[in-house]
């Protein structure tokens, strides 16, 4: 690996500051899992590196019942999933932060990070998406907020200009009678990139039999992660059922434009997304019952 | 070669010092610089746990952590689980149930099953073999690892309700 300037601003003017003055040739390092493999293979390269995990608005993690989640952009997915009320406020994005790499993976690896890495397969983003996840931006001019769903711009491509850092994720709180799932398609029980990813959440009724809103995002499939709007939509007013789900399988299928390469086909890629969208539209609403009861 | 800043860490429980490049990974620093060889590189990009270490008691891949990044932190090694001169109990159920080969994975393999069993010593296979994805190992077939493990748990689970 090239060697590099290493620094651990900790606070957020410094951090902007530096990345700021030194643009492309910075770097930003949370947990590291992409960034040190990106570093070493010279798959990107870096003269700055700028550790922000001593930053306290990127480690902030604070769930309010009411306010919902603001998530520090350098918290690792095992904080997140220790944290006693997340699994139940936002199931869909445990469920990935237990399954990305394993266990050494997931105590340095970042939801942010995952975020600005902007893989197609990335696993947290499909339950950002459903969750309705803001991002904070933060540049030497000032702040923006922009919805998650328009991050990520192609593969490993994002929104965020040189000078420019995550700060953090804003999750609203869940909804009433509102539970989410996601599930992923790898070749292995554990460890691998998604051949495909899906994120549903949904939302009934007070008689727990008709989905009043549904939201459905698909990973692995496209040149970004992307919402399977129509498959969504579908299911507004519709019984929560089987039938109903494998209805919105099918259209989830249309928001897919997936390519073939060594994890899989395009047509199998197509196939898993009405499958894992049926699976955790299941899970989901297997969750609120689960609640209810 | 780059400028080298010093480290101060706790390494098995003792103070120890060091200084690095920024480039230099957790893992070569322990391996080349603080001389404990106990932590191999298998692919050096976080696919097979050969180089697991506890971080603040937290399992890492020590390839995928810059030695910098660890100044003020607590690392525990391979050579920090046996104590006062005996085997931890993964260590002996290791031995016993012939769970290793040619053992480049096993020091990756009970630094993680340790920090598992600590929290846990109870674990069931199937929560074993989900938190020990992380390791690989290409000779044993995994079997006598998972069971050794289970056994150590038992163990340990015993010894603390004694």
């Amino acid at each position: 690996m090239k060697d590099f300037e290493y620094s651990a601003p900790d606070d957020l003017q410094t951090a902007t500051a530096l990345l700021a003055e030194h643009g492309e040739r910075a770097r930003v390092l949370a947990g590291g899992t992409d960034i040190i493999v990106q570093l070493r293979e010279g798959l990107c390269s870096a003269d700055f590196v700028v550790d922000v995990k001593n930053i306290p608005e990127l480690m902030a993690l604070d769930y309010r019942a009411k306010q919902g989640l603001t998530l520090g952009a350098s918290t690792s997915c095992s904080q997140l999933y220790e944290h006693p009320d997340l699994a139940t406020a936002y199931p869909a994005l445990i469920d990935a932060a237990r399954i990305i790499g394993g266990w050494q993976i997931q105590t340095r690896a970042s939801v942010g990070g995952n975020l600005c890495n902007s893989s197609p397969a990335a696993d947290t983003i499909p339950p950002l998406l459903v969750h309705e996840a803001t991002c904070l931006i933060q540049g030497q001019a000032g702040s923006r907020e922009i919805p998650a769903s328009e991050f990520c711009t192609g593969p490993g491509q994002n929104v965020l200009q040189p000078g420019e850092l995550l700060v953090t994720l804003q999750l609203p709180e869940p909804a009433a009678n509102s539970s989410s799932a996601y599930e992923r398609f790898i070749p292995r029980n554990e460890m691998d990139i998604a051949v495909a990813g899906a994120a549903s959440w949904i939302q009934l009724d007070a008689s727990g039999q008709t989905i009043e809103e549904a939201r459905i995002a698909l990973a692995a499939v496209a040149a970004t992660p992307v919402m399977a709007t129509e498959a969504a939509e579908s299911l507004r007013g519709k019984p929560a059922t089987a039938e109903s789900f494998a209805e919105a399988g099918e259209l989830a299928k249309n928001a897919a434009s997936p390519i073939s390469d060594m994890r899989g086909t395009a047509e199998y890629r197509v196939h898993l997304c009405s499958v894992l969208t049926q699976r955790t539209l299941a899970r989901a609403l297997a969750r609120i019952q689960e609640a209810g009861s | 070669m780059g400028t080298k800043q010093l480290v101060s860490t706790t390494i098995n429980g003792e103070p120890r010092q060091f200084i690095c490049e920024a480039r230099q990974s957790l893992l070569e620093v322990l391996r080349d610089e603080v001389g404990l060889t106990g932590c191999k590189e298998g692919c050096n990009n976080g696919n097979c746990g050969a180089c697991s270490v506890l971080l603040d008691g937290q399992p890492v891949n020590s390839c995928l952590v810059f030695g910098l990044e660890v100044d003020g932190k607590e690392i525990t090694t391979i050579e920090g689980i046996a104590q006062g001169g005996e085997f931890h109990a993964l260590q002996q159920c290791f031995l016993e149930g012939a769970a290793l080969q040619c053992g480049i994975c096993t020091p990756g393999f009970i630094v993680t099953a340790k920090a598992l069993l600590d929290e846990n010593p109870g674990a069931s296979e199937e929560e074993i073999r989900f938190q020990l994805a992380g390791n690989l190992c290409r000779c044993t077939g995994y079997d006598k690892i998972i069971r050794a493990v289970m056994k150590a748990g038992e163990q340990m689970a015993e010894t603390a309700a004694s």
